[in-house]
């Protein structure tokens, strides 16, 4: 019986094999995506245990961790409240995470690649792993500034620093409060996470980068760049600008704001901005054609659903295969025109900077927890969107808006600043959205803004962009210059 | 002119005590780091817990050495260390459930009280069973005890069906498991029924497709039995008990018979059962749905028969990954059943693939001893239940982890000394008596009186001595070729009266395939040769 039994032997090895082979399987070949898995909680649950990194907002966390006697064992706090809620977005063991909370989980967690070492030396230590700082480019002020003027209205606003596409503000109303989000109590955090979903104006989702509206005339900046860039025209160039346009092939007309003339038939490119005459960039749209106009449009920033700030942009839309009369309600930000107010803060920041469009970023540095940087986020160049002269050129043509025609409620004593309205329409019976893009100081730009105010805001049907979103970016310029 | 020479075997005390100081040094320290890592602090009762832990286990070393001398040194230290893991991690667990207001916070306790009643157990087995061979009168008392205790769950009033399946007995405020014990009873009659009949099994009868079919009246009770055993535990929809039995069944078969057809025929039989199993069904049906799609999300939130329980395990598994989230720092109360089912996960995650597949190695040699035992003891009744009981350890172990790791469907079984339960640890702790038992059989070195000169029958030396080159290698116990004819005696191997060679006793071994001459001879070499004792039984196939 002794060869059966070791044959039985080799038998029981084979299957003692098949184990630790198997346990190999499930331990370190699928460990990662176990460990990803969302049903797996266990992940949260060790994330909230460990020191999660704090978020940081000009020296100051926005978001951190601090320590509570459950079994958690850590409670993240959000000091401010929803001011930073776009930036920073919530963390939560019921409703998982969002905004930079999410984006940089793993610099948070401690789990990236780059704190390799870190890790290692935790673990050899037997120090309880924490996560790294997240440090933001937003300024404070500016933040406060932007959330101070949007208060009580649905909007956004996204301000940039030109030369470097550092974010400097990013605000979207209304907020929410992240520490109600944020309680261990899982019913408590799911009743509040519901009540957020259906609370008007959508306060979960950043209208800073995840909304697109209309730019009603603010796009005239682009339809203008792409005129001034064909090389036919300049500033001085006479461009058509009758009172009422009657569309090609159609019954339906353009009119002017208020139905008012642009002063005469013929008007300058740089008067015809400063006035925002519709018919004027309508006629312009078609005389420049689709693909000059979408093209423009690239540059700027549109069409590129890669974009991540690291959240990432919702894809700026401008149209094609238009007919003509399409193709002019889209050069004055109409029709199926569609951009995000990031967008419009890159346009603006893209001639500050002279035409060269820097990509918009929000983390700055990233530090371990014994403050080494783990990384730096270099400025990267995102396009050359219009050449230098064409770039001057629309500083100019933007410093007259702001001086003497429909944004003169963005004037700064002393500083010369450059902008651009837009009222534009949504659906019938709704106030339209306003829009005011600028930066400043017009021949040295520190801070390039764009803002919105959804259907009006407090000012309801009265609202223009001029009205309504302008003095809210002249108090983010203010505060970006106090600074 | 040959003289066979038992090479000089130690009886081990002396290697268990050594290897005992680790294998507690386990138990012990985990529990203080399980303490540390879940709550801050050493565990208040550790000393208390050290001491015990320690006692029972020098208990037993006495008891063996006053009892089974030769007993093999390695079994006991694995079992204390494998039963100290299981402590440890119980204990855990228990502290993770006392946070969380759970009711099963006292499972530490209660264990630490089993493993108690499980030592007692043992020793008493290894006191009273002065010689495995007695068993053997016991066979057909143990089938009865085998049927007797996997019908009792269906007893009504007696029987209590907990999560799904029957397989629990219950009297006053004790419940038990009588699966775990009827294994052993039915270890002992497969081991009694097939050596009195295992050469009518593996040669009368007819071949069928170059297999060799037996007879019916041969083979016919102890198909019974375990078609009887299989039926039962299909009603209590014990999965895991009926493949381990089935597993016992051919294994032990394959054993006596010595004929591969033999596992041929199982396997046949067993993918056949398992697919009629699937089809006809729903909870087998379901187990493999699980085993196959487990992270399917409709699987996963399936109810009942979900998938949610195996992966969470696998979840935990994956949290440890290689080197284990430290005992304490994990979360294994987040996977259901943790203690017991899944303490693999649950070990796994706290200590790591590593530690895991440290304890695999620990199981392997647990196993790869007890069938060392069997290939070492004289008696076709030792070789067929050391082996089979052997096997059981191996064959559970390989179920439940086969089962929590995906290998295999998940069937549900205990995990040998490491999960909580008291039946589990009990019957476990009485296999690893038995094997010590046997063992102690195995390795006691043969009497000088037997090593007599033996006629010369032609033998050369060469092919008498062949299982060790002549004074040669790490024999040391050699001390060269004795002179022809000379009766040699080892110096220090006790002369026992009642030594089994000379021990007809009431239970004869009785192997057809004894010869005098060559066989006989060639069976007094020593158990610890790490060559065949009866190669050449398989003359006579």
């Amino acid at each position: 019986m002794n060869t059966p039994l070791r044959r039985l032997a080799t038998i029981t090895l084979v299957m003692f094999v098949a184990l630790m082979a198997s346990a190999t399987w499930v331990q370190f070949f699928q460990a990662e995506s176990l460990n990803t898995d969302p049903r797996n909680v266990r992940t949260l649950y060790r994330e909230h245990g460990n020191a999660r990194g704090p978020i940081v907002a000009g020296g100051e966390a926005i978001a951190s961790s601090v320590p509570v006697d459950d079994p958690f064992g850590y409670q993240r706090v959000y000091p401010q409240g929803d001011l930073y809620s776009a930036v920073t977005g919530f963390y939560s063991i019921a409703n998982g995470r969002s905004e930079l909370e999410k984006y940089e989980n793993d610099q948070l967690t401690g789990r990236s690649d780059q704190l390799f070492f870190t890790r290692i030396r935790d673990l050899l230590t037997g120090k309880r792993p924490e996560g790294a700082a997240v440090e933001t480019t937003i300024l404070p002020a500016a933040q406060q500034a932007a959330f101070a003027g949007l208060a009580g209205q649905g909007g956004a606003v996204v301000a940039i620093e030109p030369s470097s596409g550092r974010i400097l503000a990013m605000v979207s109303t209304p907020g929410f409060d992240p520490n109600v989000l944020a309680v261990h109590s899982t019913s408590e955090a799911a009743a509040q996470y519901r009540a957020l979903l259906q609370a008007p104006g959508n306060p979960l989702r950043s209208h800073a980068i995840q909304e697109r509206y209309a730019p009603g005339s603010t796009f005239k900046l682009v339809t203008a760049a792409a005129a001034l860039e064909s090389g036919s025209y300049t500033a001085d160039t006479a461009v058509p600008s009758p009172t009422t346009l009657t569309l090609p092939q159609t019954s339906a007309t353009i009119g002017n704001f208020g139905g008012s003339s642009c002063g005469g038939e013929q008007v300058s490119l740089a008067e015809a901005l400063r006035i925002s005459c519709n018919t004027a960039f309508a006629s312009l749209g078609m005389t420049l054609g689709e693909d000059a106009l979408r093209e423009q449009a690239e540059r700027f920033g549109f069409h590129d659903p890669e974009l991540t700030v690291p959240m990432p942009v919702v894809e700026s839309v401008f149209p094609s295969g238009l007919d003509p009369a399409q193709l002019a309600q889209s050069a004055i930000g109409q029709r199926d025109v569609q951009a995000s107010p990031m967008e419009m803060a890159m346009v603006a920041s893209a001639i500050a900077n002279g035409g060269r469009l820097m990509t918009p970023f929000l983390v700055d540095t990233v530090r371990a927890a014994d403050l080494t940087v783990v990384s730096k986020t270099e400025p990267q160049v995102f396009s050359d969107a219009v050449s230098a002269s064409t770039a001057s050129a629309l500083t100019q043509m933007m410093v007259g808006v702001v001086d003497s025609g429909t944004g003169k409620a963005a004037r700064i004593n002393g500083v010369r600043v450059a902008g651009k309205t837009g009222t534009a329409q949504t659906v019938e019976g709704q106030p339209p959205h306003a829009w005011f893009t600028a930066f400043a100081p017009a021949d040295a730009p520190r801070v390039a803004v764009a803002v919105i105010v959804e259907n009006g805001g407090s000012m309801g049907n009265e609202a223009t962009g001029g009205a309504a979103a302008a003095p809210i970016a002249r108090a983010v310029i203010e505060a970006v210059l106090a600074s | 002119m040959a003289t066979v020479q038992p090479h000089r075997v130690r009886p081990g005390r002396g290697t268990e005590l050594l290897l005992l100081v680790p294998a507690l040094g386990i138990g012990i320290a985990g529990y203080v780091l399980a303490g540390l890592g879940a709550t801050g602090s050493v565990p208040p009762h550790v000393i208390a817990y050290a001491v015990g832990t320690t006692v029972l286990a020098l208990v037993v070393h006495v008891v063996l050495r006053l009892r089974a001398p030769w007993a093999d040194p390695v079994i006991l230290p694995i079992v204390v260390a494998l039963n100290g893991i299981g402590l440890t991690m119980i204990y855990r667990i228990s502290i993770a459930y006392a946070e969380r207001g759970r009711s099963e916070a006292g499972i530490a306790d209660r264990q630490l009280a089993w493993t108690a009643i499980s030592v007692a157990l043992a020793i008493a087995v290894l006191w009273f069973l002065r010689d495995h061979r007695t068993l053997r009168r016991y066979t057909y008392t143990a089938m009865v005890a085998a049927l007797v205790l996997i019908v009792l769950p269906l007893v009504p009033g007696l029987g209590q069906t907990i999560n799904g399946a029957r397989i629990w007995v219950r009297v006053g405020p004790v419940g038990m498991q009588p699966a775990e014990f009827a294994k052993i009873a039915l270890a002992v009659f497969f081991a009694g029924y097939l050596v009195t009949h295992r050469d009518t099994l593996a040669l009368a009868g007819k071949r069928v497709l170059g297999l060799q079919l037996p007879r019916a009246r041969d083979l016919g009770p102890i198909i019974l039995v375990w078609a009887a055993s299989l039926a039962v535990l299909v009603l209590q929809r014990d999965l895991g008990t009926s493949l381990l039995f089935f597993g016992l069944f051919v294994a032990v078969l394959y054993l006596a018979t010595e004929r591969t057809s033999w596992i041929i025929i199982g396997l046949v039989l067993f993918v056949g059962g398992a697919g009629v199993a699937a089809a006809t069904f729903g909870h087998v049906g379901a187990r493999f749905d699980v085993w196959l799609h487990a992270l399917d999300d409709e699987i996963f939130s399936r109810d009942p028969g979900g998938s949610g329980q195996l992966v969470y395990g696998l979840f935990g598994m994956a949290n440890g990954g290689l080197f284990g989230t430290g005992l304490g720092q994990g979360r294994p109360d987040l996977v259901p059943f943790s203690y017991s089912d899944f303490i693999v996960a649950a070990l796994g995650e706290e200590l790591g693939l590593t530690g895991l597949i440290a304890i695999l190695l620990l199981y392997t040699i647990l196993v790869s001893r007890g069938l060392r035992t069997a290939i070492g003891v004289r008696d076709g009744f030792g070789k067929l239940l050391a082996g089979g009981l052997s096997f059981v350890v191996a064959f559970q172990l390989f179920v439940v982890v086969g089962g929590v790791t995906r290998l295999i469907p998940l069937t549900g079984l205990t995990t040998p000394f490491l999960a909580y339960g008291g039946s589990s640890l009990v019957a476990n702790w009485i296999v690893a008596a038995l094997l010590l038992r046997i063992s102690d059989e195995a390795r006691r070195p043969v009497p000088a009186v037997r090593a007599i000169p033996t006629p010369d029958i032609g033998i050369p030396l060469s092919a008498a001595g062949r299982s060790r080159p002549v004074g040669g290698g790490r024999s040391t116990g050699r001390t060269g070729t004795p002179a022809a004819g000379t009766p040699v005696v080892v110096g220090d191997a006790p002369i026992r009266t009642s030594t089994p060679a000379l021990d007809t006793g009431p239970v004869p071994d009785d192997s057809p395939t004894q010869h005098l001459g060559a066989d006989a001879l060639l069976q007094d070499e020593p158990a610890t040769d790490e060559h065949d004792t009866d190669h050449r039984g398989g003359e006579t196939r």
